[in-house]
């Protein structure tokens, strides 16, 4: 695809493609327990009042460090944790208000391809039985159509159908992560969350993966939200970009605009941060910052990154920044927006 | 022409099993490399050819007194002896087979099945319900299990099926721990929330997922039990509170022989050194089918 055509097609699927999801103010607080009687004596706040958007078609990039709830998120939309506060809305209903079996309906639509292609794979069932798991919990067709639908599948991501009787631990990692997707396609999914769907593989196996569910996005018509640490793979793959900081959602923007007009002192660390995989380039403008991430048990008072932060001021401490649009599809949430825009 | 065809689907079914019939062949390898398997299942084999055929192994009637020879030493027409009341040791010790085998299938069927099936709903659930069994199991653990054992043959009266339902009363709970623990591992795995995604129920995963994954210790632990199994029993026998006198069960005939050691030893040896064998038997074997069928240790 040309770059002209990406451009285009980027216009196509831009402000004008259907909202698929829509996350309102989602909380989960985790309870710290202790004592003998197991008191609740905290809360650590994985996801801190969340709230964003998937459009229809799109991929949508979820950034962050280790520990800022990007998993926690991924996982409570699809209701594998459930959610303190707050709403998903899916096709005008709201997932988190459902009972558990009305959810298990609207589960087929909602899929997820997981972190650890080692240990989300049942070591005991052969690979047919682990792609026709969901079909089987559906009741959908019979045994036989069951497992042609499965050798179609695998054909799919790249699999041999030979393969159906071989156990999981017969495969490599990046066989096994083509299981787990053909796991997830087989449902007929309308949005996959994939959860560092790639960082356990090895650079090579990363791109081949990335190449499928790219293709696989265009025959399927899917949609992803694409959760990852690794910049270089969430800038390949993504459509938009959400950064998370400890809980907290610091920045939306498309994929340009984040890159080129980083309006978030944190996602302009975090950029500076990224490695660039040529020896020549020599960096000048690379932000160290100071300190530690702080606990989600304990965030601190105001902008959750004013302690780390260069441009804090006074008003930092004291008031949290909202989430605003600053610009057509841009969202964040500094008190300091117009200087970073200046320094960029 | 018909015959090339069915040739032909014959060999693309062969090809597509072809993984399944490798693992077949690697688990008999291992079977074969596992000198205690080997072993255990030897031991295993012959005392289920011994209960199958004991009619036609057995030289005399395992019932049968004969007053005129009680007491012999094992000679030629009585391999291991006869005793107090001349019934021929050999021929008891065979018959006694199929009575041990009788209770120790049972009692696995019953305090095994029962211990696995609330145990992982124990462990799955979590919560009240985990509580509820698991104080359940604490008050069964509470006391000795020979004297609850006790307790519910006298209450149930001296039967062979009693002794039965004694031993799997007090035996449960070894194995609703065992599957508990197992279970509460399992279901933290990364593939039980990946299977939760595809939209499977917690029935469905507890069935299917979780309790396929706590057999192999179950089995493992259910293998070497069977010889304590063996062990109560005789010990309700010799309390009389288990199978009656007249049934030649390999414990009791311990027991009886128990006032005749000094001067007449092979009333007890034979009979005990055919639980020592079952039980080593079924140990070995124990361990051997641990060592073939976790997935882990078999590549």
């Amino acid at each position: 695809m040309s770059k002209l055509e990406k451009l285009q097609s980027e216009k196509k699927s831009g402000s004008k493609a259907k909202i698929l999801l829509e996350v309102k103010n989602l909380k989960k607080y985790f309870p710290i327990k202790a004592g003998v009687f197991k008191r609740t004596v905290g809360w650590v706040r994985a996801v801190d009042d969340v709230s964003f958007f998937i459009r229809k078609g799109e991929t949508l990039g979820l950034v962050g460090e280790s520990g800022c709830g990007k998993t926690t998120t991924g996982r409570t939309i699809l209701r594998l944790i459930e959610p303190t506060a707050g709403s998903v809305h899916y096709g005008g209903n709201d997932l988190l208000a459902m009972s558990r079996g009305k959810m298990n309906k609207y589960r087929s639509k909602l899929q997820m391809i997981f972190q650890d292609p080692y240990g989300s794979l049942d070591p005991r069932m052969r690979v047919r039985d682990i792609i026709a798991e969901g079909l089987r919990s559906a009741h959908v067709g019979n045994k036989k159509e069951r497992y042609e639908m499965v050798e179609q599948y695998m054909e799919k991501v790249g699999l041999s159908k030979l393969y159906v009787n071989r156990f999981a631990h017969e495969f490599s990692g990046g066989q096994r992560q083509r299981v787990g997707i053909a796991r997830a396609l087989i449902m007929n999914p309308e949005l996959i969350v994939c959860d560092e769907a790639v960082s356990a593989l090895d650079v090579s196996i990363q791109a081949q993966v990335l190449n499928l569910l790219d293709d696989l996005q265009k025959e399927f018509n899917l949609t992803y939200l694409f959760i990852a640490h690794d910049l270089n793979v969430v800038k390949h793959i993504s459509d938009r970009i959400v950064v998370m900081y400890l809980g907290k959602i610091v920045e939306i923007a498309s994929k340009h605009e984040l890159f080129i007009n980083p309006l978030h002192p944190y996602t302009k660390a975090l950029l500076s941060a990224n490695p660039i995989p040529d020896p020549t380039i020599e960096r000048k403008d690379r932000i160290i910052l100071q300190g530690d991430v702080p606990s989600p048990a304990n965030p601190p008072k105001g902008c959750r990154f004013h302690p780390r932060c260069w441009l804090a001021g006074p008003q930092c401490s004291q008031e949290e920044p909202p989430l605003i649009e600053v610009k057509p599809d841009h969202y964040v949430a500094c008190h300091f927006w117009k200087n970073m825009e200046d320094q960029n | 022409m018909t015959i090339i065809t069915k040739e032909g689907k014959f060999k693309e079914f062969i090809k597509r099993r072809e993984p399944i019939i490798e693992d077949w062949k690697h688990s008999l390898y291992l079977w074969k490399s596992t000198k205690l398997a080997m072993i255990g299942s030897v031991i295993i084999g012959i005392l289920l050819f011994v209960v199958i055929f004991a009619p036609l192994i057995a030289p005399y009637d395992p019932f049968l007194n004969n007053m005129a020879e009680r007491l012999q030493a094992p000679n030629w027409s009585h391999f291991f002896g006869t005793d107090q009341f001349g019934r021929d040791i050999f021929s008891r010790v065979i018959y006694g087979s199929r009575i041990e085998i009788w209770i120790i299938f049972l009692v696995s069927l019953i305090s095994g099945g029962a211990g696995t099936l609330l145990g992982v709903i124990s462990g799955y659930f979590g919560g009240i319900v985990d509580e509820i069994i698991m104080r359940t199991t604490d008050m069964f653990l509470a006391f000795p299990s020979l004297v609850l054992a006790m307790a519910f043959a006298a209450a149930l009266g001296p039967s062979l099926t009693n002794t039965i339902i004694a031993i799997s009363i007090v035996g449960w709970t070894v194995f609703a721990r065992l599957a508990r623990a197992e279970a509460m591992k399992v279901k933290k795995q990364p593939y039980i929330e990946a299977i939760r995604s595809v939209g499977a129920g917690n029935i469905r995963i507890m069935f299917f997922h979780v309790l396929p994954m706590c057999l192999s210790p179950i089995l493992v632990q259910l293998t070497l039990r069977m010889g304590t199994i063996i062990l109560t029993a005789a010990g309700l026998g010799f309390l009389g509170l288990g199978v009656r006198p007249p049934l030649p069960e390999w414990g009791s005939m311990v027991s009886d022989g128990r006032s005749y050691l000094v001067g007449q030893w092979w009333i007890s040896t034979f009979p005990g050194i055919a639980i020592a064998l079952v039980v080593l038997g079924f140990n070995f074997l124990g361990d051997g089918i641990r060592d073939i069928m976790d997935p882990r240790l078999r590549r």
